[in-house]
């Protein structure tokens, strides 16, 4: 796949190659994947640079073993990713949660696809950010972010890596298929540009009691690479500091409280969005991915025409940024989610502002692109004004 | 360095029954480590889940208890990405070849370099003796109160089949033999297979009636010959032991290695010419 090239830094690429770039500039050296629609050309792009770069690259059989192997690579010390779409992300849930468990970074990239089943494969939807959210069975946490334009999903998925490294835990890329095939201009950064975090190391030398699952005072969790000087254990199943299985209440309950609260309570800090015209809002937009973009067209032009609208663009799904979106809702006098699915963020939405009947969807679920138009239909029909 | 040297005291007592084969399974591995000789720091052992997969916790080297059936391809994370390390993965028969079949058909294809011993008692104990895709016909379990009719996998066949390099299988009851193969298995570059016969008398001995652990280990003894003995051919019932596949086959990690430096070449040819253009 060759890169349309208009200048060393600035290039016209499709989505999965800004995704691939971006995966690239945060220090990426092991992928693991399986084909499938409309993921492929991440893969691809992959297996083009990865071999160049000093980087690993295998196909595996399947999406879980794609899963369990970036598993393994990240415990030796690299940066780890797969990609991914719905039915992939599916059989993958296994090993999502197995992740979360033994606090493994990684990062998972899904280009959604309509579904359920194999649905739409080649069109667009973002039906899967429920599943994002509690894919994997038992109670946990996870970062889920997102992106509407190619700059954004580079900016994205560098963050992706870097969060995954802080937090030690797998972090979901999610993106629509519209911005996976769509071409447009991406700029890549120069070196330092966007801050970058490695993986944080344990200065206790060998021979001395390594605990991998002691977080310091600030939550993080010293690693140490398989194959290093500590030899210790990781399991899914519940487990003390050693990493050794326990059925101890208190362990449990400490482990659990740890896995979850380390996400949850940053979740204002994770929060990451744009927003446009916002402050004296009447009408709030809210959306993500490449549905925002037409929210963002509806804005401007209600704005040229002097109507009170404003949007709040979301590029962290999860943990749900229930603060930010009931600040941003407070003065509403209407709220419209605009989304490919029948309404995952909208039901998010409305749990976390103060007035729940104030709210409402702006949808599609033909796998067609959301254009301005259906969302200004949307406002006239709830502005009482009919279509 | 003593045998004892590579367990986990801490990790003790061990989950496994009275009687159960899997710890003179750990036993003769403890022991071929030994042999060769091999540092704790460049072994990483990669299990599943059952009761075979609680062998990774016990030993004293890099460990990683996964999912059940996932083991090889956790595994194969990890040899890719640090070719240097000995891989070792223990497996239990369900674990393996029902729902682990497909990473261990494929890693067997890759040739990746790693050991799987694939421990195999028949039955799935730790979910309490449901029958597995080895178990074989006329078995009795608690999922086949009738007996079973599923036929079973021949591992050797299947491992064959599938590409691995070295393949060999013995049971607890041939403890030497069994050492001897896993050091074999461990030299091999490539993906080896050790299918160990192992007992079962909790789950398999009692529903089937074969006796204590002991009259299940007299069972094996008779059960098997080492391939090459001339009883094979009188009595089809009678099961080789021995190693079936010893192979030189080119090693996943090292092929990779080749399409790195082949990459490597060409750019540097490409600068050559590149850089000869310049000049005229």
């Amino acid at each position: 796949m060759e890169a349309a090239t208009t200048s060393d830094r600035t290039l016209f690429v499709h989505g999965n190659q800004a995704c691939v770039e971006g995966a690239l500039y945060a220090g990426i050296s092991f992928y693991a994947g399986y084909p499938i629609t409309p993921s492929s050309e991440i893969a691809e792009e992959m297996s083009l640079r990865l071999p160049a770069s000093g980087g690993k690259f295998i196909q595996m059989e399947d999406e879980i073993s794609s899963m369990c192997a970036i598993i393994g690579a990240s415990l030796t010390g690299r940066k780890a990713m797969t990609a991914t779409s719905g039915p992939g992300f599916s059989l993958m849930q296994e090993a999502l949660g197995y992740a979360i468990m033994a606090e493994i970074p990684c990062v998972i990239v899904n280009v959604m696809r309509g579904g359920p089943s194999t649905g739409l494969p080649t069109q667009s939807s973002q039906g899967d950010v429920n599943q994002a959210r509690w894919g994997t069975h038992g109670d946990h946490a996870i970062i889920a972010l997102t992106a509407s334009s190619h700059q954004a999903l580079f900016e994205t998925t560098v963050r992706a890596f870097n969060l995954a490294e802080t937090c030690r835990s797998p972090v979901i890329v999610l993106y629509d298929e519209l911005l996976a095939h769509m071409r447009e201009r991406l700029i890549l950064p120069d070196p330092g540009d966007l801050p970058l975090v490695e993986r944080l190391r344990t200065f206790v030398p060998g021979g001395v009691d390594y605990r991998p699952y002691l977080a310091r005072s600030d939550g993080r969790l010293p690693m140490s690479d398989f194959g290093g000087v500590h030899r210790y254990n990781v399991t899914g199943l519940f487990h003390d500091m050693w990493g050794f299985p326990s059925t101890d209440p208190t362990v449990v309950h400490e482990l659990m409280h740890h896995l979850h609260d380390k996400i949850v309570q940053r979740t204002n800090e994770l929060a990451a969005y744009r927003q446009y015209a916002l402050e004296d809002a009447d009408t709030v937009l809210i959306s993500y991915g490449t549905p925002a973009r037409s929210a963002m067209e509806v804005a401007r032009k209600g704005r040229e025409n002097g109507h009170k609208v404003g949007v709040l663009e979301l590029e962290t799904l999860w943990p749900f940024p229930s603060q930010l979106v009931r600040d941003a809702c407070d003065n509403a006098r209407v709220v419209i989610v605009v989304e490919m699915n029948m309404g995952q963020v909208r039901d998010q939405v409305r749990a976390a502002v103060r007035e729940p009947s104030r709210v409402f969807l702006a949808n599609r679920v033909d796998g067609e692109f959301i254009k301005s138009k259906d969302i200004s239909t949307i406002i006239r029909l709830v502005d009482g004004h009919g279509v | 360095m003593a045998v004892d040297s590579y367990i986990r005291k801490r990790f003790f007592p061990h989950i496994w029954c009275p009687g159960c084969g899997h710890g003179t399974v750990l036993n003769a591995l403890l022991r071929a480590i030994e042999a060769l000789g091999l540092s704790k720091n460049e072994i990483v052992m990669v299990s599943g889940i059952g009761c075979s997969a609680r062998i990774s916790g016990y030993v004293d080297v890099h460990t990683l208890h996964t999912l059940h059936g996932r083991a090889l391809a956790f595994a194969t994370g990890v040899k890719l990405s640090r070719p240097e390390l000995t891989i070792l993965v223990p497996m239990g028969d369900g674990d393996a070849l029902a729902i682990g079949g497909n990473h261990f058909l494929h890693a067997a294809r890759r040739n990746i370099d790693m050991t799987a011993i694939i421990l195999n008692n028949r039955i799935y104990g730790m979910t309490g003796g449901q029958f597995s895709p080895l178990s074989g016909c006329g078995i009795e379990a608690t999922t086949a109160p009738y007996s079973t009719i599923d036929h079973p996998f021949d591992v050797v066949e299947l491992s064959r089949a599938a590409g691995a390099s070295f393949v060999a299988r013995t049971t607890t009851f041939h403890v030497r033999e069994l050492e001897k193969m896993l050091i074999q298995a461990i030299s091999h570059r490539g993906f080896s297979v050790v299918e160990v016969l192992s007992q079962c008398p909790t789950h398999f001995g009692r529903r089937n009636h074969e006796g204590s652990a002991v009259d299940m280990l007299k069972k094996m003894k008779q059960a098997t010959v080492p391939l090459n003995s001339g009883k094979l051919e009188l009595d089809c019932g009678l099961i080789p032991r021995g190693v079936f596949v010893d192979s030189d086959k080119p090693e996943y990690c090292e092929l990779y290695a080749d399409l790195v430096a082949r990459k490597s070449a060409d750019d540097q040819a490409e600068r050559v010419a590149a850089d000869a253009r310049n000049e005229v």
